[in-house]
C-alpha cells in the first residue's frame, strides 16, 4: 500500500467539465430566447451543478467519512432557508 | 470546595478520539461552515435590495466588463485545479510537483486579485462607485442619454444600490482571495522547505479546503451579479 500511487480522481476532466459549463453559461446568459425566469433557474442550476463538482471532487466529501460530509452540509439548510425567507419578500 | 469544583467538571464520558479528522481539518471545516452563512448573509440582502429596488437595475454587461470577468472565472477554475494537482502529489510524495502546482496556484491566485483590481480601476475611471455613478461621468452621461440602460435609464437610487451590492460581495470575495493568496505563499515556502511529506502534508490539505471553498462562492457570485 505504501509503495503503490494513491488513485487519484480524474482531476483533469472535472477541470474541463468546470470550464465547459462556465462556457454554457455565458452562452445562455447572453442568449435571448428564455424569459427571465426560466434564465435564471437555468443560470442557477448550472452554478449548482458546478459548484457540487468542486465540493465531491476537489474538496474530496465525495470521498470523506459521513462526520466530515454531515459538517459541510448542516449550514446548507440554513442558508436556503435564508434566501427563501428574502425571496418572499419580493413574491408576495 | 475545590472538590466539589471538580466534580462539576466531571465529563460524561471518556474523552473519545475525535470525528476522524485532525484538528487543522475539523477547525477549517467548522470555519468554512460559518463562511457559508457570512455569503448568504451578503447574497440576501443582495436579493433584497434587487427585488426592493425602486427601478432599472442594470442588465448583464450593461456596466460590468463580463469578458474581462469570464477570463477571471477561468483563471479561478484552473487555480483550484492546480491545487488539487498539489495536493495529490503531495499524496504521492512527489516533492517537485507539490511546488511547481502550489507555485502556479499562488501565481494565478495573485492573477485573480490583480484582474479584480484593474476591473474596479477601469469601473472608476468609467464613473461607476459602490455610491453609483460619479456626477458628470461617462456612466452619468450614457445613462441620462439614454444609451446606457436597455430598460430605461435608473433612478441614481438604483445605480447606488447596484453599486452597493456589487461592490461589497466581489470586494469580501477579493478579500478572500487575497487573504488565500497570503496563506497560499506561506505554504508555498514551507513546501520548498521541505515541509510536506507523504505521512503528513495537513497544510496542503487544509489550504486546498479554504482555495476550494473561494473557487466555490466565486461560481455563485458570478451568475448571480454578473450574469442575472
Amino acid at each position: 500500500m505504501s509503495d503503490a500511487k494513491r488513485h487519484h480522481p480524474n482531476y483533469l476532466a472535472i477541470w474541463a467539465w468546470l470550464f465547459v459549463l462556465t462556457l454554457v453559461e455565458l452562452g445562455v446568459a447572453f442568449l435571448t430566447i428564455f424569459s427571465k425566469e426560466t434564465l435564471i433557474l437555468i443560470l442557477i442550476g448550472l452554478a449548482i451543478w458546478k459548484a457540487l463538482l468542486v465540493a465531491l471532487y476537489y474538496m474530496h466529501l465525495r470521498f470523506e467519512n459521513n462526520r466530515v460530509r454531515i459538517m459541510a452540509i448542516a449550514p446548507l439548510p440554513l442558508a436556503v432557508i435564508m434566501v427563501i425567507a428574502v425571496i418572499t419578500e419580493y413574491v408576495w | 470546595m475545590t472538590h466539589a469544583h471538580a466534580n462539576v467538571m466531571l465529563p460524561p464520558a471518556e474523552a473519545e478520539a475525535g470525528s476522524g479528522v485532525y484538528n487543522e481539518k475539523l477547525g477549517m471545516w467548522v470555519f468554512l461552515a460559518s463562511e457559508v452563512m457570512f455569503f448568504t448573509a451578503l447574497i440576501g440582502s443582495y436579493i433584497i435590495l434587487r427585488f426592493g429596488n425602486p427601478s432599472h437595475w442594470a442588465a448583464p454587461g450593461e456596466i460590468l466588463n463580463v469578458p474581462v470577468t469570464a477570463v477571471n472565472t477561468f483563471l479561478l477554475i484552473c487555480s483550484s485545479v492546480t491545487m488539487v494537482k498539489a495536493f495529490a502529489a503531495a499524496q504521492d510524495g512527489d516533492q517537485k510537483w507539490l511546488k511547481n502546482w502550489l507555485l502556479a496556484t499562488t501565481l494565478i491566485g495573485a492573477t485573480f486579485v490583480g484582474v479584480q483590481v484593474y476591473e474596479y480601476l477601469q469601473l472608476a475611471h468609467h464613473g461607476f462607485l459602490p455610491g453609483g455613478y460619479v456626477e458628470g461621468s461617462e456612466l452619468a452621461e450614457a445613462a441620462a442619454a439614454g444609451e446606457a440602460f436597455k430598460g430605461g435609464p435608473p433612478l441614481p437610487a438604483s445605480v447606488a444600490l447596484y453599486g452597493a451590492t456589487f461592490f461589497t460581495m466581489t470586494g469580501f470575495h477579493g478579500f478572500h482571495v487575497t487573504m488565500g493568496v497570503i496563506c497560499m505563499s506561506f505554504v508555498t515556502f514551507k513546501a520548498f522547505r521541505g515541509a510536506y511529506s507523504v505521512t503528513d502534508h495537513r497544510g496542503v490539505e487544509v489550504i486546498g479546503l479554504y482555495w476550494h471553498f473561494v473557487d466555490l462562492v466565486w461560481i455563485i457570485l458570478f451568475t448571480i451579479v454578473y450574469l442575472i
